[in-house]
This record gives C-alpha cells, structure tokens and sequence, in this order.
C-alpha cells in the first residue's frame, strides 16, 4: 500500500527550475528518516531523471511513492519517446543538441547514471507517446 | 545535557520574527512572544546572534574573572584576534599585551593551523583519504555534517581543530620545558565564535578539550587595548614558535586552503552557502575536487559573531599581518614535523550521525505524518510571514503534526475562521427576526 505519494511536474527547457523537484524529494526522505545511503542513490537519479525530463522531454513529471517496504521514482513524459532503447543506456552516447552541452549537461551519463544507482531500473518508451522510467528501492 | 552557546535573554525578546526567519535549521520559534529553541536542531552557527536586532540573543562565553583558577595560565590567541586592533600590524606588540594581561604563555592558534595544513596535504596524498576533505576546524561544520549529512561524514577531516591542536601541544611543550605538572596548567582560547564554547563543554570526535576556557575577542579587547605597544623592545615581544604566512592567513576564507596548497579546492564561506554546496557533494555534482574549507561566518573567522572590528577591515589587515611574515617550508619545519604524525592530533571518537530532521523514529509512522504535513501545509496560505512563530508555512505544517501547534496559529487561518463565524452571527440574529 502506497502510504506517501507526491507528485513534481517538470516542463521541457524549464533550466530554472531544474534541480528544485530533486531537492524536494531529499529533504522529504530526511524528514522520513529514510537510510542516509539510500537517500543518496534517490537523489542522484532524481536528479538525472528530471534533468532528462528538461532536456529531452516534451514536459513530464517525477512521482516519488513509499510504501512499508521501500520506494519507487517514477519519470514520465508526454514524449517524444526514444527510438533505440539500447544505445540510450550507453555511457556517452547522447542526443543533447550543442545548446545544452554548453551548459555542462548532456554527456550521455544520464540514464546508465540512474541505473547504476538503482535497485531495480526499468524502462519503457513509445516513439510518439512518451517514456516510463521506474527507479525501484527497499529499505 | 549542554547543546549550544546561545541563550535568549526573556526581557530583551520582543518576539519579532528575525531570528526564526535566519536560522538555517528551523530551530527557533516564538510562542506567546518570546523566542525558544529546540535546543537538539541547533548548529551553533551563530546566525541568531547577529540577526537579533535587540540584542536577545547572547553568547555564552568563559568570563574573564576566572584567571586565576589554574597556577599558570596558557593563552591560544584565534588568529583572527591579530587583525581587531586599529594600527597594529606587528603581531608583537599583542603578544606584549597577552603577557601584560597575566599569561605565562602563548601559543599561536595560527601555529596550530600550519599542523594541521601539513597534516591534510599528507592525508590527501596518502590511499586512507576519502576526497574530496572537508576542514573540519570550523566547529559549526562537523555538527552541521553529522546532523543533516551523514554521507559526508567519512569526508571529514581526521584532525581535531586547529585550536584544539594549539591547546594540546601548547600544554605539552609548556609542561616539559618549565617541568610542571599537567594539572596545573589552564589554556585558553580567545575566540571569534560561540561555537568554540560548545566545541569544549560537549566535543564531537573527541572525549575532552584541553582548552579549559573561551574568552571573546571582544571581551579581551579593551583589556589588550590598554596595553598594546606599551610593553617596547622586551623579552615580552616573543614566543617560543612562531607561525609563518600560511598559518595566519587561516583567519579568511581560503587561508587554510592556501595552507593546504592543494589546486582543486573550494574556499566556501557563510552557513547558507555552506549547506548549498555540501548539498551538491552529497548528490555528486561537484566532483574533482580534493579539498572543501568551510567556514560558518561570512568571510571566516573574521566575520565570527564575537569579534570587535569590522569584517572586512580585519580581512585587510590579516592580509597585511600575513604578508609581514615569511611562507615556511611546512614540510621542513622542525617543530611541525614533531607533531605531524603524531595521534595527539586526530579525533579518536568516532562521529555519529544525528538526523535533526526527522518527523519519528518510525518510518511508517514518519510516511504517515509527512503525509498529513503536506494536507496541512496546502491549506496554510503558504506566505511564509512567520507571524505564527514558526519560520516558514511547512515549518507550521511540521509543528501541527508533531503536536506542538495549532493551525489556528496561523493569522490568517484565525481572521478566516473569525469572519466565518461573524457570519454565522449575522445568519442567526437575521432568523431570528424573520422568524
């Protein structure tokens, strides 16, 4: 049984804000008391994740939910859905245009990021509809 | 048990809202219009102190009536001490004054420092460290990491602070040349910050400070004042080790640092941006780096709470102060190498974590009231005035669910509810006539 969810929508381009849903989500997991070393592993791939969600998505969200037995990051988006699901977990390869290079973001870590990370990683996406990512943990 | 330096004079708080509204761990409140602290969130980091316009918020420091206690007196001058006096930039003329105040002895804290620096450059180089470092001699830090960053714990610094060092080895060296029991030996500090006095009375990393007292900069100024440059050319002028460049530079920001002579290193000062990048470390966004100095106060310890002159001056004339003396080979010096390896330095008590965040100490039970935290906070009209007492709206939230407020706390949930019930005055008294 789900017993806290909550809920962050995350706009595309929106770099402003990025960054702000992933702090939530610690601070929320402090106040949990939620194992430190577990904290640590959400709050890197929160980060990733709702950075994806600015970067490549058409607009999304990232929902945090925790049950007795542990908890899941959910990421998903509106598209655009992406077409190799292999070569998208390759370290370095990315499909950032150059814009948000310059920004430091965009080096292709992303996702094989979120996956080393988590306890259990899926992922599942449809061109033209949008992506799924779950990102599971128990305590 | 004692937890912090701060204590809040009842008569002078007017139970404004400044200093709930600075503090960077939601310690303070105000209920029936004075200000409390929930003495366990507290860091020590000394914000309170310079918020509070009326002076209700006071340090606790040693006074300096208890000279005297201890047959001879050992005096750890904070480096940033140096820099408060108008005019004075060599440093002997202050070394003068301490002796004219009574002490047998002085050990700079400045000394200590470049210990300590030789000491982090060795542990960095060696395969033990876990990078990047962090200074743990600002007192404020390893509460601040223990308490909000327990992943961080392990990057702290192994070596006790710079003055606790100065203490330890003042004491030793005293003892042995002037072949004097320890017992009758008292050392103390003469600090910028309050956090010092937590720092003895109940140490992190350590069983028990050496330092027997802490006196603020600004209580023995004007006592060093009436003496400073009357003492002329006398043996007064001198001490036994002599701290060069590196160590007095450890006063600002980025001295220890310097010290250090690490490339790939942040300099961060000021509890807000303190916490902000640990923050970053703690999610692996800054990464490369060797080295993190952090200080609580603006500026560093020239910006402590306790001290006399202002900040910024004091920075100028560390720096004048600092370029007076020679950079030392700290690798080459004698008396550093003495005590570089030595145990004396390095906390032997490991450094438990103590989550100050937490709603329970049961998950669930913590899932359940984050929930209800968040129903409440929604209704709260999120403005965060603090006219409640709490600092924030969500703080208000966190109070309601841990029992210790009430939701009409909130002004504007009060006037709501009044003109709700106006109205339902006026609907009674209006059927009453109809009917």
């Amino acid at each position: 049984m789900v017993l806290y969810r909550e809920v962050f929508p995350v706009e595309r381009g929106d770099f402003a804000s990025a960054g702000s849903a992933s702090s939530k989500i610690k601070r929320t997991l402090k106040k949990m008391g939620v194992d430190p070393s577990i904290i640590r592993e959400v709050s890197i791939c929160s980060y990733e994740l709702e950075l994806n969600l600015v970067i490549h998505s058409l607009g999304g969200e990232l929902v945090l939910e925790l049950t007795e037995r542990g908890l899941t990051l959910i990421s998903s988006d509106r598209g655009p859905g992406i077409a190799d699901l292999e070569l998208v977990m390759k370290e370095g390869y990315s499909t950032a245009p150059e814009s948000v290079r310059a920004m430091g973001f965009g080096a292709g870590m992303g996702l094989p990021n979120v996956k080393r990370h988590s306890q259990i990683f899926s992922l599942e996406s449809e061109i033209g509809k949008g992506t799924k990512i779950r990102s599971e943990y128990s305590f | 048990m004692y937890r912090h330096s701060v204590r809040i004079d009842k008569r002078k708080c007017v139970g404004c809202t400044n200093c709930i509204k600075n503090c960077p761990t939601e310690t303070i409140r105000v209920q029936n219009g004075k200000a409390y602290m929930i003495d366990e969130r507290c860091i020590d980091c000394g914000m309170c102190l310079s918020s509070c316009p009326h002076n209700a918020m006071v340090a606790v420091t040693t006074p300096l009536s208890v000279l005297g206690a201890f047959k001879y007196n050992i005096v750890v001058p904070s480096t940033t001490l140096y820099s408060q006096f108008q005019g004075v930039t060599d440093i002997r003329d202050i070394y003068a004054g301490l002796y004219a105040m009574g002490f047998d002895a002085i050990y700079e804290e400045a000394k200590a420092t470049e210990i300590l620096a030789e000491a982090m450059a060795k542990h960095i180089r060696s395969s033990e460290a876990v990078l990047p470092l962090i200074s743990s001699s600002c007192p404020v830090i390893p509460r601040l990491v223990t308490s909000l960053y327990p992943n961080l714990i392990d990057n702290l610094a192994p070596f006790i602070p710079s003055n606790e060092i100065a203490a330890r080895v003042a004491k030793e060296e005293f003892c042995e040349t002037m072949n004097v029991p320890r017992d009758e030996v008292g050392v103390y500090y003469i600090s910028p910050c309050a956090a010092e006095m937590t720092h003895i009375k109940s140490p992190l990393g350590i069983t028990k400070s050496d330092i027997n007292g802490v006196f603020a900069v600004r209580d023995v100024y004007p006592q060093l004042m009436k003496f400073i440059g009357k003492a002329g050319d006398t043996h007064m002028n001198n001490i036994a080790f002599r701290a060069g460049a590196f160590g007095l530079g450890s006063a600002v920001v980025g001295g220890l640092s310097a010290a250090v002579g690490t490339e790939h290193y942040l300099a961060v000062d000021g509890i807000c941006d303190v916490m902000q990048c640990l923050d970053e470390i703690d999610n692996e966004r800054l990464r490369g780096l060797v080295l993190v100095e952090m200080m609580a106060c603006k500026g560093g310890c020239v910006g402590g709470p306790l001290t006399f002159e202002n900040q910024f001056v004091a920075k100028n004339r560390n720096r004048r102060i600092q370029y007076s003396q020679p950079r030392l080979d700290l690798d080459g010096d004698e008396h550093v190498r003495k005590y570089v390896n030595s145990d004396m330095i390095l906390y032997d008590v490991p450094f438990e974590p103590r989550n100050i965040l937490k709603l329970s100490d049961d998950v669930v039970e913590a899932m359940r009231m984050m929930d209800r935290l968040e129903e409440i906070n929604r209704r709260l009209p999120g403005l965060d005035c603090g006219s409640c007492g709490s600092p924030t709206c969500r703080t208000l939230a966190e109070d309601i669910v841990k029992g210790q407020a009430v939701e009409m706390d909130c002004i504007f949930k009060l006037r709501d509810k009044v003109r709700q019930m106006a109205q339902e005055m006026v609907d009674l008294a209006s059927a009453q006539k109809r009917g």
